[in-house]
């Protein structure tokens, strides 16, 4: 294997995991979020049904992306994980609550009913303000001493982390409502177009925010975008410009055409778009670090044949993964039919 | 003992651990055990088995529900607590955890989705392999922790290289010597925790008077794998102990009880008492016998923990106690299995009450076996994390007393929430029994390929969009 930049191809391996991680439990972390704001329990159980098919698929790229980074990138792993400490702990928790809630809300009758259901939102907006916070605090770099993370229990905690956990439970919903679009019927469905029309603009304000926020965080993303407060160093910009322009126009997309009858697939897809550009963002400001700014790709990754040996796995089985995830959503498509469950 | 991070992360992560492990040792067979009911139901034909499969079906969801979420938590805790482990041991653990998450959690994951609800949705055939590939990825699932685990307890195939380790041999790091033996010992346990699980529930609904087809169907295919396989988990076990005796002799030193260096006595029950480093006899076999068990030689002299440093010692009351725990559920086991047999052999099975009284409490002796069995290996691994290379101490995350303190009460509450919510929701369900007479699924009558197969399929779809 030896002239392949085995680190490099792995950082590509679980950027992807992680994207497809945002894009697809976001939509159903995402309906989660919503979930309060229907008006009757039949239509939550449509938004449960909507989903339940598949998320517990689509959670398993978050295990991807955590066992891929502990094993492709050990050393970060043992850095971040400690810093992160109690939001890792917090959004894990949430996710307990939230995945246990689909049977349990599905089993149980009057107050027990009503208690699953909070379960369900509370740990699905807790789970997307945990990743939040983790993201934000990520960003702002870890304390290092050695091999060991050095910095204290609430390092991560910032007014920057904390917008980074709003703009994230926007986002989410935004993924959750343009699902529902595709999934919903009815009045639900009318609600649905609804919520994206006033998600979208709140996104874009919220990534333009976290955008103008993350620049503050270091010369080194400054140099990189070409950005101040006051200036823009338009040669240095230009190249980089169109993330956030891709970013601002898929948004648009969405605030436009979500509430017209035809739009089906439309908006979930243009969201897409937007949570693409908003990485492909946050690749330009932290490449090619896996702990901002102390430790590049190069020095926390796993021995070359570690690295090897899992990248013969992935060149076998995530075609096949995909395949198969594939073939689920195609047999769940079309809208919802609650009878569907075999309960 | 001080209450410092690395007390308070051991003790989290026995707490995340245990709660974790009930849940795929029952999934692991029950998922098993419902490919064979819906196999059993396409070449029979016989109803009965799909009214089993629908009911176990609906106890595997929650059960299913339970082992992902607190089997999310493990894959981050090895960073939150371990990180000095991740750190030296990344390179050579990592690739495993990372095939079973492609081999075996995508696989049991995205099919659970049909499994669940695409009953009425992908024809009986497609249901089956669906059903059929959840079961597969739970072993596979078993595959990879067991050898990730068992190469933390006898490592090879590895080397230094500066302060972390990296795989000299993948093949020898995967097939490690206590791989094989105790990989047969888990497989073995879970499908006896199911069986017995399934034993414990038909023979609760036939003291409810519930005596049909169901229930007969349920109690025999129980008793049968019981009877076969309880007796050969004592040989897996057996065997796993003389693997841990050439590899791991101070585990075993503390789950036999044996201070001094001797012809070893077997202990069937006493005290060790670590201050006094000696073992109160309460009942045990002759001098000799217990040599006998581990080495096949009666008059072998072997080592004691007086031999082993202080400092190397293992915790030798949990390991002692858990291991007579296992052992002896194991044996109550064996009995239940033959004395069920026979019951069965002679036609007086419906109506023994005794026999299924003894079975209902039973029900629980798996996940208690599989729970003290677990204790006996890990705690017996003590106080190495790497056995005999890398120290506990030198695993756990410089993170601070206060957090790791107020995560494992988190855990402790939200765990004893879920777990009564989740247990009583399958007793529940269990004690509802299986549905007489559960509707067929639907299929589309066509090959899926056909034209009106596609006239059919797309149907509903078009409806929701003029709607």
């Amino acid at each position: 294997m030896s002239g392949l930049d085995l680190p490099l191809i792995w950082a590509v391996i679980i950027g992807t995991a992680v994207v497809l991680y945002v894009l697809l439990d976001g939509f159903d972390l995402g309906v989660g979020i919503l979930f309060p704001f229907a008006r009757t329990r039949a239509e939550q159980d449509v938004m449960t049904a909507s989903i339940a098919p598949v998320w517990d698929g689509n959670e398993t790229w978050l295990v991807l992306g955590g066992g891929g980074l502990f094993a492709a990138f050990p050393l970060a792993y043992a850095l971040v994980m400690p810093a992160m400490y109690l939001p890792v702990i917090l959004m894990l928790l949430a996710l307990i609550f939230r995945g246990v809630a689909f049977e349990f809300r599905a089993k149980a009758q009057g107050r027990d009913h009503r208690v699953w259901s909070a379960a369900f939102s509370g740990g699905s907006m807790l789970a997307a303000a945990s990743q939040g916070l983790v993201l934000g605090g990520f960003l702002k770099g870890i304390a290092v001493e050695g091999r060991a993370f050095a910095g204290g229990t609430w390092d991560w905690l910032s007014p920057f982390s904390l917008l980074v956990a709003a703009s994230l439970v926007a986002g989410y919903a935004l993924l959750g409502a343009c699902w529902l679009i595709i999934k919903a019927e009815g009045e639900l469905l009318a609600h649905a177009r609804r919520w994206a029309q006033a998600l979208a603009p709140t996104v874009a304000m919220a990534m333009g925010a976290v955008s103008l926020a993350t620049l503050s965080l270091s010369p080194d993303i400054v140099a990189r975008w070409g950005v101040t407060m006051r200036a823009v160093d338009w040669p240095m910009f230009l190249p980089v410009a169109p993330a956030p322009l891709i970013a601002l126009l898929a948004l648009l997309y969405v605030w436009r055409r979500s509430g017209e009858e035809g739009s089906l697939y439309g908006p979930y897809l243009a969201a897409c778009v937007a949570f693409l550009a908003a990485f492909a963002g946050l690749a330009i400001s932290i490449f090619p670090y896996a702990v901002p700014f102390s430790v590049t790709i190069w020095q926390a990754a796993a021995a070359d044949n570690a690295l090897a040996l899992m990248l013969v796995g992935v060149a076998v089985m995530l075609p096949v993964i995909l395949g198969y995830t594939g073939y689920v959503y195609w047999v769940f498509r079309g809208k919802v039919r609650v009878g569907d469950a075999y309960h | 003992m001080e209450w410092d991070a690395l007390i308070l992360a051991r003790i989290q992560f026995a707490w995340t651990v245990a709660f974790h492990i009930i849940f795929p040792s029952f999934t692991i067979g029950l998922a098993s055990y419902l490919a064979v009911l819906e196999g059993s139901w396409l070449v029979t034909k016989n109803p009965a088995f799909r009214n089993l499969y629908l009911f176990w079906l609906k106890i595997f969801a929650i059960a299913f529900g339970m082992g992902v979420v607190s089997g999310v938590v493990m894959s981050y805790q090895f960073g939150t607590n371990w990180s000095g482990f991740a750190d030296k041991g990344g390179s050579v653990i990592g690739p495993l955890l990372g095939y079973e998450v492609l081999t075996a959690f995508f696989l049991e994951a995205s099919f659970l989705g049909i499994m669940l609800f695409g009953w009425k949705r992908v024809g009986p055939t497609l249901h089956f392999v669906a059903t059929c590939a959840v079961a597969v990825g739970t072993l596979f699932s078993a595959f990879w922790i067991i050898a990730a685990n068992s190469w933390m307890q006898t490592p090879v195939g590895f080397a230094w290289d500066g302060p972390r380790m990296v795989a000299t041999n993948y093949w020898a790091v995967i097939f490690n010597p206590s791989m094989p033996v105790r990989l047969a010992h888990m497989v073995l346990a879970a499908y006896l925790t199911t069986g017995l699980f399934v034993l414990a529930t038909a023979a609760w609904l036939k003291l409810r008077g519930r005596i049909n087809a169901e229930t007969r169907i349920m109690q025999r295919m129980a008793i049968a794998l019981v009877a076969v396989l309880a007796p050969l988990q004592l040989i897996a076990g057996h065997e796993s102990g003389k693997v841990a005796h050439a590899h791991q002799p101070a585990k075993v030193m503390a789950m036999e009880g044996w201070y001094e260096t001797a012809r070893q006595p077997a202990i069937l029950l006493g005290w060790p008492d670590p201050v006094r480093q000696t073992t109160d006899v309460w009942l045990a076999l002759p001098d000799g016998i217990g040599s006998w068990v581990v080495t096949g030689d009666a008059d072998a002299v072997l080592p004691g923990l007086k031999t082993v440093a202080p400092a190397d010692r293992p915790p030798v009351g949990i390991v002692f106690w858990s291991f007579r725990v296992m052992v002896g559920l194991g044996i109550a086991m064996i009995g239940l299995g033959l004395l069920g047999a026979l019951l069965w052999a002679t036609g007086r099975l419906d109506n023994a009450r005794a026999f299924h009284w003894l079975a209902v409490p039973m029900g629980a002796s798996g996940f208690v076996a599989v729970v003290a069995g677990w204790f006996a290996a890990e705690v017996g691994r003590q106080p190495w994390v790497v056995y005999g290379v890398v120290r506990t101490a030198d695993a756990v995350s410089p993170v601070s007393v206060g957090a790791v303190a107020s995560s494992l009460i988190a855990f402790l509450i939200v765990y004893a929430i879920v777990f009564a919510a989740g247990v009583w929701y399958i007793f529940r369900l269990a004690d509802k029994g299986p549905e007489v007479g559960e509707t067929a699924p639907t299929p589309p009558n066509e090959a899926p390929g056909s034209a009106l197969a596609m006239v059919t399929e797309t149907a509903p779809e078009t409806a929701g969009a003029t709607a």
